[in-house]
């Protein structure tokens, strides 16, 4: 079946209808990763976004469900050059198409995504169509599509009830804003036990707990938008509790303690993205996903300083928190997809609990 | 981390000759790696034994030596130089051979030169089979059960407690020589005894055998911060078994999960770490098709082969990387030279697939083993582009020039399922075309995946292109059907072929119908930034993002396709050298071409470059694009010029020398009607197509005669023929391909042959010098050696020499370049070959005369005369060097191909020695090649009765240098007969003593060994020679060259001087 990908600025690409043949309006965002398709399908960040993959190849290993990063694919929409009509990887147990109509995925394939990307660079993100419908009208549908805005996106992705991975070591209570389970796991794995919480969940609630530490997850949106959850997190940044937060998470620490986000013109998405930690001049190639950034302009210096930057736009990717037993990154050191090489944060979070229950 | 300020200058290590394993992949890293070094201000000392290569241009380096690559020579360099530090990385396993020696002689510290780039200590670590082991171990990661033993006993001791199969490699050595896979142990004792021979340190690793595993690559830099990238992954379609070198390679992994990739990139940069690697190395994994266990197979502590390949499939530039690193940078203060936004500290995204298909020479050795195992056989590579891999590989198979543009192989496509089913078993270079054939036949991918352990993956991607060979046959062809053929990369001719139709209605439907193809940037980061590097490749399926832009005239320059025995890396020289000239003379300047190890496909060479089939069609759609001005074919060996004629269809003016000239110069009736105008003689011949004609030519003009079918490289085919019987058997092996073109024959004049390149401006010629060979006629040129000045012509016949040249230049109105190839036979000068083209000595007399011969050729063709350009026409004034080089050859890696030499060229490189006198240039050329005698001063002569009586002279001389010679039968005879005592020894199979134990027990430095033509050669002799190749003794199949050997040995230089190149001229 055709299916057409129309933009807010009218281009329409034509392709074949993948997934759902359903019609969905959305953000439409790019992602450079060349494996982990099914990560990115189920990271919760990309919920109220259609995602296209730069890589041409999508589907090639099939689905290996155990690679999940959350109970279901999230995005709006999937946008492809070429799904593999044959996976082949031992471990997989589906094919990427049979995965996209199960859960209701919509999306398209057949299309120059590498055009689509370059046109996503130039004019920064914007907001398109993915229909079936071959007698759509531009005039009828542009404006539905510019009107669009993600939003309510946290409370949609956010478990419902808390949930816990037990565990010997440290306890540590993780706010899931959209969190991908290897955050939990990265932890769980390093021996500690695990609570996730709801992202609504009352600061009090959650430090009646008494965490040795608060991880603050990943998650989709504009993060000025949760405007409760800043309040909480305010309360937990003054609790003196040790915190490790990731992505959505580090953008809200910095919005409860004063400083500002704003959004990128396409953001960083992908697995190769070197961030620089300003400590020791060490430069890591992270797995990105943001849309949103801290601005540095708007941050106090005796609140927070700089601890990661972006090499390659100077953007911020990490705060450590002056005073207060509090570091952030913007990228995501629990990979999947991407590169493993910041997984030792979540060691120095350990260390920091640790320190923290001396002291 | 900025620049280390104490690092000033730095001498650079090459690779030397080309030979399987070691191909021009280390010409591109050591240019880019010597042009980055001098950006940063650094003065380059180079030194190289490999005259072909750009990396020895002066305009790269600031001293050049093209020297033996012996300790003696670089120390003495170093001596006169005082280089503050070596750069060993950049120049393959030899570079780092060589430095290894230098450091552990201590001589590096007693002179205060550091090592960069690399420390002692990692480089044993990663070469080291031992060492290896015990720093994998240090770090768990896994390598597959192994032991390093030294004699064949504890070898096969190993094997029975880990079981059969096992895999068997040699340390140090290159591109896998001596190794294998053995499965009883009979095929234990017979590799492992060679491997032992062969390896530099005496030691061989035995190690389970991991066969059908995937095969991964990854391509990691590390600076000395420690900070670490991969630059790239690859898969290897051929699971484990078949030498990387030798396997069909994708870019990125196409069938691991994130899961499986990512814990082999971790892996990849904890060993890259734990070796403290400052620069690029690769990492070579086995990863079990049904589990996440894998092993590391390898690790090479430099550039190599494959880092070229990611380089090209990246856009990264790693050689030039590596080298800032080596000066003291970090990754993050590198920038990325594609989009000048990013830095090095970042790691490419890909968003195309590339696909490698290796070049084999077994179209040159056609007896030849073609099984493909853990020692690579191919010379040279083909890489290719596009949006989907089956575009990819569809692209790249027809970039290998063999007559192939789809998987239909006419051979399996007559074969009868049983026996196909037979041939799958087989794993050489036509197996991917047996699996296809297969799938035509429809056996189920499942069992084709059971016996070749290719993954399903592949094999499906072969499917959908069987499938569209399906419906291209039984479908109406309509708009839809074109276009996906055309986005599989479908060429016009294969679909003509299918549906029915010509060539022409194709693309005339294309047209009609806008099937068009369009041009994509490589950028390294898959359009995230905006690119500023004109890195190009075509698909269908997309948008064109090309702007042919700019107000200056536009040339375009075709490129000479893979590296293969006949074309090599000089024409890659060739063309770099007309791009710089062109863009000098205010050119916009365009490449094509395909080759991923080359300097040529660098994407800052020309102002644009096409990575893209050199076949009319595809070069066709970038004219149609770019509409170039004019192309220029006469740099680019035999691909390019065969693109001419196509390129004259597409309008497309040929600059330089005009397509018709080029033909006078095959075309046997206008060549000959060109020589009796000018009054030039040649040997008697005539043209035949039929066995019958040829018998009745050859009759009429006696034996031996030449015998050979015209446009080809090479040699290819050419065969002496001393009787009928030969006659028959080679017209059969000329006629098993239809012939487009007329065989000719001629009458074989025995004398010596001299060789002229010159450059003519329509006008005059500048003929920059005069070579001669050592050898007598009938060896191919390229396998000779070749002396300038040439050393035995008197005034007069050079004075010859250059009016027949400047006669033919002017007859054939050549305009660029031209190489002819004389005979001197009994005071007689004859023409036996004209190429109005560049020609594979073009490098070596450019750099030995100082003259800039390309650039000078190149800007003929832009309208300059010679005089303008301020030379003088004639024959340029001797150097006062003596120059000679030196063939090198592969043959070890080539089981089953006979090593004696005759009209079709066989060696793979080449080597020059250059002194003040002859007898020094010529030891310094045996020495480069490989050659150092004396050493056990026992020796084998065996030669035909022809050569009997000269034999003599070769014997004595031999024994006044103190030589015990062993000969057999005949040989033997004469010898003693004639006072040269010589001891009777057996042939092969034959009672002790025979020949073989003699060989076989390094009793012996030398065998000489004379084959005679045709099909009287013996298999016995064949064998001799087998044996002596593969045990590492020098074996020497002409006398010709056994005189020069003998000449070099009696004029004993015990002092070398090496020789500035770039302080000639």
């Amino acid at each position: 079946m055709k299916a057409f990908l129309i933009l807010e600025d009218g281009t329409v690409y034509a392709g074949t209808s993948i997934g759902t043949a359903r019609e969905v309006i959305s953000e439409i965002v790019f992602n450079t990763s060349m494996a982990g398709y099914l990560e990115v399908l189920t990271d919760p960040s990309y919920a109220g976004q259609a995602v296209v993959m730069t890589y041409p190849l999508i589907g090639n290993y099939g689905i290996c469900y155990e690679d999940m990063e959350s109970a279901k694919p999230w995005p709006d929409g999937y946008i492809v050059r070429e799904l593999s009509r044959r996976p082949s990887n031992f471990r997989s147990e589906d094919s990427i198409q049979h995965f996209l109509e199960k859960y209701d995925i919509p999306g398209i394939s057949g299309i120059d995504t590498r055009a689509l990307t370059k046109r996503l660079r130039e004019k920064g993100t914007m907001n398109g169509m993915i229909t079936t419908d071959e007698k759509y009208s531009l005039d009828a549908v542009l404006p539905k599509i510019r009107e669009y805005v993600p939003s309510g996106v946290v409370k949609k992705v956010t478990l419902k009830e808390k949930k816990i991975w037990p565990g010997s070591g440290p306890r540590v209570a993780l706010l899931d804003f959209g969190a991908k389970d290897n955050i939990a796991q990265s932890l769980n794995d390093r021996g500690c036990e695990v609570t996730v919480y709801p992202a609504e969940t009352a600061a009090e609630e959650i430090l009646a707990g008494r965490p040795d530490g608060i991880m603050l997850s990943n998650g989709p949106g504009d993060p000025k938008e949760c405007t409760g959850i800043i309040a909480e997190i305010k309360k937990i940044y003054d609790s003196n509790t040790p915190v490790f937060a990731i992505c959505l998470g580090h953008q809200l620490m910095a919005l409860a303690t004063g400083a500002d986000t704003y959004k990128m013109k396409y953001g960083h998405r992908g697995g190769n993205h070197p961030v620089k930690d300003l400590e020791t001049g060490r430069v890591y190639i992270s797995s990105q996903n943001h849309g949103y950034v801290v601005d540095m302009d708007t941050l106090d210096r005796n609140v927070a300083r700089a601890s990661f930057v972006n090499v390659n736009d100077g953007t911020n990717e990490g705060l450590s928190y002056i005073g207060k037993p509090v570091f952030t990154v913007q990228f995501h050191p629990e990979a999947c997809p991407g590169p493993q090489d910041t997984g030792f944060l979540f060691d120095r979070f350990l260390k920091m609990m640790e320190v923290n229950a001396d002291a | 981390m900025p620049k280390n300020p104490e690092i000033k200058k730095v001498l650079v290590i090459g690779s030397g000759p080309i030979v399987i394993g070691q191909a021009a992949e280390f010409d591109y890293a050591g240019t880019q790696a010597c042009r980055s070094l001098k950006e940063e201000g650094i003065e380059v000392v180079l030194v190289n034994s490999n005259p072909a290569t750009i990396m020895t241009d002066k305009d790269i380096a600031d001293q050049v030596y093209i020297e033996p690559l012996t300790v003696e020579v670089v120390e003495q360099i170093i001596l006169k130089e005082k280089p503050d530090s070596v750069l060993p990385t950049l120049g393959g396993q030899a570079a780092l051979n060589l430095a290894m020696e230098l450091e552990e002689a201590g001589f590096l510290k007693e002179n205060r030169v550091r090592l960069i780039g690399t420390t002692p200590d990692t480089i044993k670590k990663a070469e080291d089979r031992q060492e290896f082991k015990a720093a994998m171990e240090k770090i768990g990661e896994p390598v597959a059960p192994s032991a390093v033993v030294t004699d064949v006993s504890s070898g096969i001791a190993f094997t029975n407690t880990i079981g059969y199969p096992v895999v068997l490699r040699p340390a140090y050595t290159l591109g896998g020589s001596g190794g294998g896979i053995a499965s009883n142990e009979k095929e234990l004792v017979d590799i492992l005894s060679n491997g032992l021979r062969l390896s530099r340190v005496g030691q061989v690793l035995v190690e389970r055998c991991i066969a059908g595993w995937k095969e991964i690559e990854y391509e990691v830099m590390r600076d000395a911060a420690g900070n670490c990238i991969t630059v790239c992954n690859m898969e290897n379609l051929d699971p484990v078994g078949v030498h990387t070198g030798d396997s069909i390679v994708v870019a990125p992994s196409q069938t691991l999960a994130d899961k499986e990739y990512q814990m082999l990139r971790t892996s990849a940069l904890n060993i890259i770490s734990e070796l403290r690697i400052t620069g690029g190395c690769n990492v070579q994994y086995a990863l079990n098709p049904d589990s996440f266990e894998y092993c590391v197979i390898e690790v090479n502590p430099r550039v190599s082969r494959s880092s070229a390949l990611a380089s090209k499939a990246t856009g990264y530039p790693i050689a030039k990387v590596a080298a800032k690193i080596a000066l003291g940078y970090t990754l993050d203060e590198i920038p990325n030279a594609i989009t000048q936004k990013t830095y090095a500290s970042f790691e490419p995204a890909l968003d195309y697939c590339v696909v490698k298909i290796p070049k084999w020479p077994f179209d040159k050795f056609i007896h030849a083993k073609r099984t493909l195992t853990t020692q690579m056989k191919a010379t040279g590579e083909v890489m290719s582009i596009c949006t989907n891999f089956e575009g990819a590989l569809m692209k790249a198979i027809r970039s290998l020039e063999q007559n192939l543009y789809s998987l239909i192989y006419p051979e399996f496509a007559e074969m009868d399922t049983e026996k196909l089913k037979v041939c799958l078993y087989r794993v050489d270079d036509r197996r991917i075309f047996c699996a296809a054939e297969c799938i035509r036949r429809g056996i189920p991918l499942e069992e084709i995946h059971e016996v070749t352990r290719i993954d399903l993956w592949f094999l499906d991607k072969i499917a959908v292109l069987v499938e569209m060979e399906q419906s291209l046959k039984e479908y109406p062809l309509t708009p839809e059907l074109l276009r996906e053929a055309k986005r599989l990369e479908y060429p016009d001719r294969v679909i003509a072929a299918l549906t029915g139709k010509r060539e022409e209605e194709i693309r005339g439907l294309r047209r009609e119908w806008g099937i068009t193809a369009s041009y994509k940037t490589v950028d390294t980061c898959a359009a995230e930034f905006s690119a500023s590097t004109p890195y190009y490749y075509s698909c269908f399926d997309g948008e064109n993002e090309v702007e042919p832009a700019g107000t200056k005239k536009k040339i375009m320059v075709l490129g000479s396709g893979p590296i293969r025995i006949g074309q090599g890396i000089e024409f890659d020289y060739c063309s770099v050298h007309s791009v710089w000239a062109f863009k000098d003379c205010g050119y916009e300047t365009i490449i094509v071409n395909n080759n991923p190890e080359t300097v040529s496909t660098d994407f800052d060479i020309a102002d644009k470059l096409y990575f893209e089939p050199l076949t009319p069609e595809d070069v066709e759609s970038i004219v149609d694009l770019e509409k170039p001005d004019g192309a220029v074919v006469q740099f680019g060996g035999q691909t390019a010029i065969k693109l001419t004629e196509a390129l004259m269809k597409m309008g497309v003016k040929i600059l330089g020398t005009s397509a018709g000239d080029v033909d006078a110069a095959e075309d046997r009736e206008l060549f000959d009607r060109i020589l009796e105008e000018c009054c030039i003689p040649r040997p008697a011949g005539d043209t035949v197509f039929t066995c019958e004609e040829a018998l009745a030519v050859a009759n009429r003009l006696g034996y031996p005669v030449l015998i050979r079918p015209s446009y080809v490289l090479g040699g290819a085919g050419m065969q002496i023929a001393i009787n009928d019987q030969d006659i028959r058997e080679f017209m059969a092996i000329i006629n098993r391909n239809v012939q487009e073109h007329p065989i000719l024959v001629d009458k074989y004049l025995v004398g010596r042959e001299v060789e002229v390149d010159a450059v003519c401006d329509g006008e005059e010629i500048l003929i920059p010098g005069i070579m001669e060979h050592i050898e007598r006629a009938g060896i191919h040129s390229g396998d000779s050696i070749s002396v300038y000045p040439a050393q035995s012509l008197s005034g007069e016949m050079k004075h010859v020499i250059v009016d027949y040249t400047r006669k033919l230049a002017r007859a054939l109105h050549v305009k660029g370049l031209i190489n002819i190839q004389f005979i001197v036979h009994e005071g007689e000068v004859y023409v036996i070959e004209v190429n109005p083209r560049s020609s594979r000595t073009v490098p070596y007399i450019s750099k030995v005369t100082g003259l800039p011969i390309v650039k000078l050729a190149s800007e003929v063709i832009t309208g300059r005369s010679i005089q303008e350009m301020g030379y003088r026409p004639g024959l340029w004034p001797e150097s006062e060097y003596v120059a000679v080089k030196m063939p090198v050859f592969s043959f070890e890696k080539l089981r089953g191909a006979d090593i004696g030499l005759g009209p079709e060229m066989k060696s793979t490189g080449e080597v020059l020695g250059i002194a003040k006198t002859f007898h020094e240039a010529l030891y310094k050329a045996f020495l480069g090649a490989g050659i150092r005698l004396p050493k056990t001063r026992q020796m084998v002569i065996t030669v035909k009765d022809a050569d009997k009586p000269e034999a003599v002279e070769v014997g004595r001389r031999f024994k006044a240098l103190g030589y015990t010679i062993f000969a057999t039968g005949g040989t033997c005879r004469v010898l003693n007969e004639n006072g040269v005592f010589a001891i009777r020894i057996n042939k092969l199979e034959q009672e002790s003593p025979n020949l073989l134990e003699l060989i076989l027990d390094h009793k012996i430095d030398l065998v000489i060994d004379t084959p005679n033509q045709g099909n009287l050669r013996s298999h016995d002799g064949f064998l001799i020679r087998r044996h002596a190749i593969e045990t590492g003794v020098n074996c020497l199949t002409s006398l010709d060259t056994a005189n020069a050997l003998l000449t070099s040995l009696e004029s004993r230089q015990e002092e070398l001087t090496p020789v500035d190149i770039a302080r000639i001229g």
